[in-house]
């Protein structure tokens, strides 16, 4: 812990030089993402998959579906269901066990921008109503924390869902199986606020030495599905402001280089 | 306090608003009554009970006192743990006792809410408790129970830079509205709780579910921000009704 301190001390005194200069430590601009790789397809028994690099963070997104019974309340949709491991093969600083706050918070606000954007027609996903739907399982294991998990997360989460295909004929409820409806493609963005500056995409060590950090997850149409504040650090109002209009920018790039080529292929 | 169902049903769409008000009678930009009372435990450091709307909330802190487990202590700082839980007959259908998913992040949030006010460095290898208990629930626990937590925090006599003061601004029927009641979050379209520190101005919690445009977003903004202007001075107006009324068989 001790040594942690340290580095991340020295590491904010580097952070801080480079920044009056208007430099991050590998050259990227404040608002650069490192290189983006979407592989789908990848793991064949899922139901639909991915892979994704952001930099040096590696996560691999699985979805499954079966179908089950519905929630009460909700008797004639479909259920999502978003799992996220820290596994220990990933980090020095991940522990096994049940998910710690991080992997719930994580699998929170990647499940909250797949559900609230309606990006899967989950009416469709109703075999009978208050009996049968389909559940849709999306777990994402993270391989290595390069930083920046919740947007490589969110990414594999649609791209897997964008070729996920509903395996009608294992459970005999239809002839043919038949792709996943997938209606929007909402895209996350995190930045981290340093010394007044937001810049996008943090890598491991930005977010060690960031105090707060801004996750905003927007649809094709530019609108909000989702923001989440991480971090104990305060935040202007007018600095959250121009995150959230950053993030929506960033996302509509994202979305047109790295998801719309997916739904051509789907 | 909490009344059956106030919405209304259009074609089977609900309706939110009647003659320009919304269903529980109050404008865009009002918010519910908060009812705050500090110091109301008397093993607690710090305590407050709260209540706005129908949400009822109990909050407890301790410390800065001895760090069980003992790794868990910062050599050179105090730690923050918050503990949101809520019980089981706070909701209409039994909620299964014990942290689920959902608390675990609200608790997560919430103590990331608080932290950086607290004048951590004054008390190295000690914890500050804070435990929240939801015995009714009304939509806006989190922010509730922040507002709960952070008289409490000051009624302990934690030394803080200030208070931490959240509220919810949301959108329901297309209308950007302050502080949702609970059928409007449960039908409404977006949910977007806000705390933040009135001293600096600064942010210190943002969340929003649903779905909501930019300018949607700056207007929810501002009105959230509005709204913990008003409930700072509720909360102000408990720590100095405390102090007034004495200390009575406390040390």
């Amino acid at each position: 812990m001790d040594d942690n301190d340290i580095l991340t001390e020295i590491h904010r005194d580097q952070m801080y030089n480079l920044l009056q200069r208007k430099e991050r430590e590998d050259g990227r601009a404040f608002d650069e993402y490192r290189k983006i790789s979407i592989e789908t397809g990848v793991f064949e028994r899922a139901e639909g998959s991915a892979m994704v690099k952001i930099g040096d963070s590696m996560v691999a997104v699985g979805v499954k579906m079966q179908p089950g019974e519905p929630f009460p309340d909700t008797p004639d949709v479909g259920v999502i269901i978003t799992n996220a491991e820290l596994i220990p093969l990933a980090s020095p600083t991940f522990e096994a066990g049940p998910p710690g706050e991080d992997a719930v918070e994580l699998a929170r606000v990647v499940d909250r921008g797949v559900r609230e954007s309606g990006a899967i027609d989950l009416k469709k996903l109703c075999l009978v109503e208050g009996e049968k739907v389909w559940l849709i399982f999306i777990d994402i294991h993270i391989l290595d924390h390069g930083g920046n998990l919740i947007d490589a997360s969110a990414l594999g989460a649609i791209a897997a869902l964008l070729t996920t295909t509903i395996p009608n004929r294992r459970y005999g409820i239809a002839e043919e199986d038949e792709p996943l409806p997938v209606k929007d493609m909402p895209v996350s963005v995190t930045m981290i606020e340093f010394e007044g500056n937001l810049l996008v995409d943090p890598d491991y060590l930005e977010e060690s030495v960031a105090s707060a950090q801004l996750t905003v997850i927007s649809n094709s149409d530019g609108s909000l599905s989702g923001i989440q504040k991480l971090g104990s650090g305060p935040m202007r109002v007018e600095l959250v402001e121009e995150a959230v209009k950053l993030g929506i920018e960033k996302g509509k790039e994202i979305r047109e280089e790295h998801l719309l080529p997916l739904m051509k292929t789907a | 306090m909490i009344e059956g169902s106030v919405l209304g049903m259009v074609d089977g769409v609900h309706t939110f608003f009647k003659d320009g008000l919304r269903l529980d009678g109050r404008k865009k930009d009002e918010l519910r009554p908060i009812k705050i009372k500090a110091g109301v435990l008397k093993r607690a450091d710090g305590s407050c009970y709260l209540e706005h709307g129908g949400n009822k909330i109990m909050a407890a802190v301790y410390g800065p006192r001895e760090v069980h487990p003992r790794h868990l202590q910062h050599p050179t700082r105090a730690i923050v743990r918050y503990r949101y839980n809520m019980a089981s007959f706070s909701v209409d259908e039994r909620k299964r006792p014990g942290p689920d998913r959902r608390s675990v992040e609200i608790s997560k949030i919430s103590r990331e809410a608080m932290e950086s006010v607290v004048l951590k460095e004054q008390f190295p290898k000690t914890v500050v408790d804070v435990f929240i208990e939801v015995l009714q629930s009304d939509a806006g626990t989190r922010a509730a129970g922040i507002n709960a937590a952070a008289v409490a925090m000051a009624d302990a006599g934690i030394p803080m830079k200030g208070l931490v003061t959240a509220c919810a601004a949301g959108k329901i029927g297309g209308e950007v509205v302050l502080d949702l009641c609970k059928e409007e979050d449960n039908y409404g379209e977006a949910d977007m709780p806000i705390a933040i520190v009135p001293r600096t101005g600064e942010i210190t919690m943002i969340q929003m579910d649903g779905h909501m445009t930019f300018d949607e977003f700056r207007e929810g903004l501002e009105l959230a921000l509005k709204g913990c202007r008003q409930i700072y001075e509720l909360q102000r107006e408990a720590l100095i009704e405390r102090y007034k009324s004495g200390v009575e068989g406390e040390e």
